[in-house]
């Protein structure tokens, strides 16, 4: 069992922390802004098997028993196919999109940043869910997103989801806090034990912050900062460094810093705070009042795929309910097809993580790549595209 | 006269070819796999990125160096980790020589191969190893804590100070050795000379010891300033927010990779500087 967390969690952390984004999505869904990709069509009929697939992943997404011979959803998807599967792991969306670009690869998991650049470039195809029979348990408010579609197309099929969470300690933090002012407001009451989550992405979570707090900054996607709304968010980093003990981007970091009272009250996902609760850590970790920030995952089929019959079955194999609990369960998410909940071997699984919860996701604004052209459909401005975000991280660490 | 003998008679009779064939095989490995990739480092830095694809552009801009030396917050860093450095080769000599004086000299003759062993049996462990270790040792209420406690102070938590100290903790035995095997090797009757013509101990090692001990100490200082400014993990684990010039690197290796290669370039040219500079001192002879 205590294995099989490490991996789990090893997994997760080895995609999370290389995944600088996963999609956005402001409730409205699928504005893209001046996103126009090349008009490719998706396939109408699955043919004849290829007999092979070749496919780019996050680690723990495609596991064949090698890692653990417990863990293997890809033996029987060979065996009831007879699609042999050629994996590989992928350590961030840089990568990913490298790989698809080399057109030697059938589909993808990408996160919302890698998939909307892939999209746009025409690496991707659109999908054809009429082809994939369980995109139809798949949760209603992950399909059609911001980061897995464009004007209405789908170009994949959700995979999982988590959110950003605010995590205390209920012995120091006292009133237990109830908005993200623990860490940015009122981050002072517990100088130098503060903790934050170590990616240029975090900058949108300051922005959620004052799009509650601020309303006349005016922001409606945190993903979609114009220079005033990002200089103002900046600054709120800024003042909240002096307050930082530590960022973190390691969960074993994490982990430890919370068991020790180095840090008292920051960002974490879920799976850090069952595995912190778990070893004896008094914490409580939950959304707060102004919503938060998530990430989302989606496979996707290449334009230049080889073999994209079975990549199809991939496709329809990763999210059937039995597979999507496993990896869920492995990797520390939560799964995308409802029908998953009934197949996980923790029957509390789905609840902890909320799956089915759409009120909880209603509040995730999901990771994104913001570029020049507003995501939240503003034509009057530019937003600050990605590459400042990191530059501007760099500045706010000092 | 079969062919092995002519070939061999030919080498003999050119000496040249001979250096020649032996050496092409490491200058090879030497140009190519050290000077190549360090001009293709400084190169690539010239090169800018799609701020869309972050895809590699390759036109020629100098744009990176220019915000590298206009940019307030990377001459921040670069000066930190300089200081970093040479806090921790400072910190390193101080400790190493009273300690290699004591291995090399004042330890009974039978005991100092093993207690050079002890010094270097660290490096047999995992690297994260020891910086996690240290981790428990600085959090709070931890090792750090639960020993200043008696004196009314605390640890000093997580921060720069802990990242200068696990470095020290971490490149000490490559201070010990090089001044260790110095002092070993300083003849006893150099010593007796002195103390014969009268100075006291104080005299001889500012006078006799020292000097011939520094390059010694120079070359110990480029193993740790070296390795201190090229580290990111440690400064990562231990360093609470705390930034060096590595974690630059690494922020920026996957979606502006010229960048990193800009400020790639920074350690190499204070090493390099500072290599110049320790070469008067004699240090690279010593090594």
């Amino acid at each position: 069992m205590r294995l099989t967390r490490t991996l789990q969690v090893t997994a997760c952390a080895a995609v999370l922390l290389a995944a600088t984004a996963c999609g956005s999505s402001d409730s409205s869904g699928g504005s893209s802004g001046g996103l126009n990709p090349p008009d490719l069509k998706a396939q109408s009929k699955l043919g004849k098997s290829e007999g092979e697939v070749n496919l780019i992943a996050w680690a723990g997404y495609v596991e064949d028993g090698s890692n653990d011979p417990k863990v293997n959803w890809v033996s029987d998807f060979e065996k009831q196919t007879g699609c042999q599967v050629n994996s590989k792991v992928a350590a961030s969306s840089d990568e990913m999109v490298k790989l698809m670009k080399t057109g030697e690869y059938d589909a993808v998991s990408a996160s919302g940043d890698a998939s909307l650049r892939l999209i746009a470039s025409g690496d991707a195809a659109p999908v054809n869910t009429s082809l994939v029979p369980n995109y139809k348990d798949i949760f209603p408010d992950l399909k059609l997103q911001a980061w897995n579609s464009v004007k209405g197309r789908a170009y994949g099929i959700p995979h999982g989801r988590g959110a950003n969470l605010l995590m205390y300690n209920t012995q120091k933090v006292t009133p237990a806090p109830t908005s993200w002012a623990a860490v940015f407001d009122d981050a002072s009451k517990y100088k130098g034990h503060v903790t934050a989550y170590d990616s240029p992405i975090y900058i949108a979570d300051a922005a959620l912050y004052l799009k509650a707090t601020k309303p006349e900054l005016k922001i409606k996607d945190p993903y979609a900062l114009d220079q005033k709304q990002f200089d103002a968010a900046v600054a709120l980093l800024k003042k909240q460094n002096a307050d930082i003990g530590e960022y973190w981007s390691d969960y074993l970091k994490e982990i430890s810093a919370f068991k020790s009272g180095d840090s008292v009250v920051g960002t974490t996902w879920q799976v850090i705070a069952n595995l912190t609760a778990d070893e004896g850590a008094k914490i409580k970790a939950f959304v707060p009042e102004e919503g938060s920030t998530g990430w989302s995952d989606t496979w996707m089929i290449s334009a230049k795929a080889k073999h994209p019959n079975c990549a199809y079955k991939w496709l329809n194999w990763i999210v059937s309910p039995k597979v999507n609990a496993q990896v869920a369960e492995y990797f520390g998410e939560a799964p995308a097809n409802s029908k998953a909940c009934e197949e996980t071997s923790d029957k509390n699984f789905c609840t902890t993580y909320h799956a089915a919860d759409t009120a909880y996701w209603k509040n995730i604004a999901f990771w994104n790549t913001p570029i020049q052209q507003c995501l939240d459909g503003r034509t009057d401005v530019k937003c600050v595209p990605y590459a400042k975000w990191v530059q501007a991280w760099t500045e706010i660490k000092g | 006269m079969s062919l092995l003998n002519r070939t061999a008679g030919a080498l003999y009779r050119r000496p040249r070819l001979r250096l020649s064939l032996l050496l092409t095989a490491p200058l090879l490995w030497l140009a190519v796999l050290y000077l190549g990739s360090l001009s293709v480092l400084f190169v690539s830095a010239f090169w800018t990125t799609d701020s869309f694809t972050s895809e590699v552009v390759k036109v020629w801009s100098t744009d990176n160096f220019h915000e590298l030396f206009t940019v307030p917050v990377y001459r921040q860093v670069v000066l930190r980790s300089i200081g970093v450095a040479l806090a921790v080769t400072v910190l390193c000599a101080v400790i190493a020589f009273p300690l290699a004086f004591y291995t090399a000299r004042v330890a009974r003759p039978k005991w100092r191969p093993l207690l050079v062993v002890a010094i270097l049996t660290p490096l047999w462990a995992s690297y994260l190893v020891k910086v996690y270790a240290w981790r428990l040792i600085l959090s709070q209420g931890g090792l750090a804590d639960w020993m200043l406690k008696p004196f009314g102070l605390s640890g000093p938590g997580f921060g720069l100070p802990a990242a200068v100290l696990t470095l020290t903790y971490l490149w000490l035995p490559y201070m010990v050795l090089p001044i260790h095997t110095a002092l070993e090797q300083l003849p006893a009757n150099l010593l007796d000379a002195s103390a014969d013509l009268g100075a006291r101990a104080g005299r001889t090692f500012r006078s006799v010891v020292l000097p011939m001990v520094l390059p010694s100490v120079a070359a110990g200082s480029i193993f740790t300033f070296s390795l201190s400014l090229g580290d990111y993990i440690t400064v990562q684990i231990v360093g609470g927010k705390t930034q060096l010039i590595g974690n630059l690197v690494y922020s920026n290796i996957e979606l502006n990779l010229p960048m990193a290669a800009a400020l790639g370039t920074v350690p190499v040219v204070v090493i390099v500087v500072y290599l110049l500079a320790m070469r008067r001192t004699g240090a690279l002879s010593s090594l």
